[in-house]
């Protein structure tokens, strides 16, 4: 019974980890960079749901469209100013960029907000939650299980079936065919900033209701964690950031359970280690042989 | 003698003063003119006082906090006549590089008694350059035993000039287990849940358990997080199915309320304990204040305790800032006061040498008692520069703190 209940709150860890590892991996697949600035606009996320319930006192649904919005602005905002004029640059520039824009943010965040952490207001979510024997789940981890199962189900769907999905997996493929078939590059990389980052906005009402002391800091450990999870699962690969999330927070919670608190975040790195030495590509990923 | 005559010139100078104030107001502006010349000669004969501590970055909330209250204790004491300061604070970012660029520019200004830094580890960058120059430094808040001690793993060494206003992390848990001792009624059984890769926390965390072992209190789970942590859930349920009564939290605010709605959610409503990192639970914005009711905390400072320093204090401080002071602001407050006090007790002058300056700081701070805001009693140095002062307990009663007793 306690390793259950071990076990679900590490698989509502690890649907946080999910949701967030979708955003840094679809820019991955698609625009080949890694995006280090997906943590902090998670961050700013918080903050926009947080004012908008608890400043200007707006309904949890309206807040969380608006923090949506602000996100998928922010995101599309970020990659035409910091990176699209990098396009042709070598990924190590654009890399370097994307901390850079991470710091910006961050420290844009401490301006602006200062480093008092805020209290996430806790009236978004049901408060409780059923209970199972001797075992409670809570409403916040099941939904937040189940937000993440709808979203990835939603992008599968969207990469696999639809017009515009066929457009990002060609420009993941090959951007200059791409273009040769007519299809508009920049548009389609600009989209994929808009969906990781209102996915970070989600992310973050659900980070902020979990965990509700937020900082200009708050994106930081996640968006690491969230990032090792997509490398984990296969980087650029949609079930495979939701495959690698929900391990990540299954083994973090485990390890410190059973094994060490102290040790918990080297058992999770080690895994990682151990996987990549015999998946190189990660779990669900894809080799790629490079012409040479 | 040198001291009765400054007393004169300056009540000189208030008479001058008043009477232009008093005169018509043609004249004022000549007269005024001339006193003002005065106090700035007065102001030429102040202390000068430096400080350096994080006015910018992530830890800004502290430094400032420490320049308001001393500049609000400096304006006090000033008005007073008798000693007078003059501050220059620096912005050293907690971070030990800037501390040391900080210090230079202190020295270049001619710095003659310091308030040291803000936090422990700029102080402990610094400390030796005070040992170094013979400056007489009291830190307000940096609560590390490396800022006063060379040989901080076994307290050896001390630097002699350098002094504390705030608790060493290992006297708060002391502190706390001997309270715990002998308050059985929160609870016998204890869990523990800190941060292992902070000074601050795993100071007190060793101190804790050494002082535990001494009073047979029972340590029943010990659960640990590193910086950036944010579930929690795991520690609590440890806590709770080791049937800990009593969760001892020796953290700062923002994860501790973290544990809080962990332990919300886990149904887990044991008795928790904390020490003066938990000042300012309350004022994080929208704060829940249910998750902290009934919280207890050993802190030398609580802005509602009804006496009358810390009252003035706080009325004072919220009319010039705005805000209600912590504990932060509260230890600079006393720091800067305990100087004057030492100075006014002693023969040097700012015209001094710093040498004579931190010879008789040094003497006055080892043989004086202070009473101020950080403690209800008698505040004490010992030669190594360790204060000694009784904490106050403090719980959280409908969402305000209450003194326990």
């Amino acid at each position: 019974m306690q390793f259950l209940s071990y076990l679900i709150s590490g698989l509502g860890l690890g649907s946080v980890y999910a949701i967030m590892a979708l955003g840094y991996s679809m820019v991955y697949g698609i625009a080949k960079m890694l995006n280090f600035a997906h943590g902090d606009i998670i961050m700013v996320g918080a903050y926009v749901a947080f004012f908008a319930i608890s400043g200007a006192g707006m309904p949890p649904a309206v807040a969380i469209l608006l923090s949506v919005l602000v996100c998928t602005v922010l995101g599309v905002v970020i990659e035409r100013l910091a990176y699209k004029p990098l396009r042709e640059a070598s990924s190590l520039a654009v890399l370097i960029t994307a901390i850079g824009v991470s710091h910006f943010l961050e420290n844009g965040a401490l301006i602006l907000w200062g480093a008092d952490s805020k209290f996430f207001p806790s009236n978004i979510f049901p408060q409780g939650g059923p209970t199972i024997g001797s075992l409670t789940i809570s409403w916040l981890t099941i939904i937040t299980i189940a937000v993440c199962c709808v979203i990835m189900i939603l992008l599968m769907l969207f990469v696999g079936r639809t017009n515009t999905g066929r457009a990002m997996r060609a420009c993941s493929e090959d951007k200059g065919a791409a273009t040769l078939m007519g299809i508009n590059v920049n548009a389609i990389i600009s989209l994929t900033f808009a969906i990781g980052s209102g996915l970070a906005a989600i992310a973050a009402v659900l980070l902020g209701s979990t965990y509700p002391s937020i900082s200009p800091t708050l994106g930081a450990m996640p968006g690491i964690k969230a990032f090792t999870a997509a490398v984990l699962g296969g980087i650029g690969s949609i079930p495979g950031a939701f495959l690698g999330g929900l391990l990540l927070g299954v083994i973090e919670n485990l390890s410190k359970a059973y094994i060490s608190q102290q040790l918990s975040d080297a058992i999770v790195f080690g895994v990682l280690v151990v996987i990549l030495l015999i998946k190189p590509a990660g779990l669900l990923g894809r080799k790629v042989s490079e012409k040479v | 003698m040198k001291k009765k005559f400054l007393c004169l010139g300056l009540i000189a100078a208030l008479c001058g003063a008043m009477t232009a104030c008093g005169s018509s107001a043609g004249s004022s502006s000549v007269s005024s003119g001339s006193a003002s010349g005065t106090v700035t000669k007065v102001s030429g004969d102040a202390f000068k006082l430096g400080a350096s501590g994080p006015l910018s970055g992530d830890a800004s909330v502290y430094g400032i906090a420490v320049k308001n209250a001393a500049e609000l204790a400096i304006d006090e004491i000033n008005k007073k006549g008798g000693i007078q300061f003059e501050l220059n604070f620096q912005d050293d970012q907690a971070d030990t590089e800037a501390a040391v660029n900080a210090y230079n520019t202190l020295a270049d200004w001619g710095m003659q008694v310091s308030l040291l830094t803000v936090t422990s580890g700029s102080g402990q960058s610094v400390a030796p350059l005070y040992k170094q120059d013979n400056i007489f430094a009291i830190t307000p808040s940096g609560s590390s035993t490396a800022v006063i001690y060379q040989d901080a793993e076994n307290n050896k060494d001390p630097y002699g000039n350098i002094f504390q206003m705030c608790f060493t992390d290992p006297n708060q848990g002391k502190a706390s287990a001997d309270y715990l001792a002998e308050h059985t009624d929160l609870g016998t059984k204890v869990g523990i849940i800190y941060r292992n890769d902070d000074n601050y926390s795993t100071g007190i965390y060793n101190t804790f358990v050494a002082e535990a072992k001494e009073k047979n209190l029972k340590i029943v789970s010990t659960g640990t997080f590193t910086k950036g942590a944010t579930d929690f859930s795991v520690q609590i349920k440890q806590a709770k199915d080791a049937g800990a009564d009593i969760v001892f939290l020796p953290i700062y605010y923002q994860p501790a309320s973290l544990v809080l709605q962990a332990a919300k959610n886990a149904g887990y409503t044991p008795t928790f304990f904390g020490c003066d990192g938990m000042d300012g639970i309350l004022t994080q914005d929208n704060f829940d204040k249910s998750l902290a009711e009934g919280l207890y905390m050993l802190t030398p400072f609580s802005a509602d305790a009804t006496d009358e320093k810390t009252q003035s204090f706080v009325k004072a401080y919220k009319d010039k800032y705005g805000e209600t002071p912590n504990q932060f602001a509260a230890d600079a407050y006393d720091a800067v006061n305990a100087l004057a006090q030492a100075l006014e007790n002693s023969d040097v002058t700012p015209k001094s040498s710093t040498d004579d300056i931190t010879a008789a700081l040094t003497k006055q701070f080892t043989s004086m008692t202070f009473q101020g805001i950080t403690a209800p009693g008698d505040i004490t140095w010992n030669e190594n520069g360790e204060v000694s002062k009784e904490p106050r307990a403090i719980v959280i009663k409908d969402g305000a703190y209450v003194s326990a007793e």
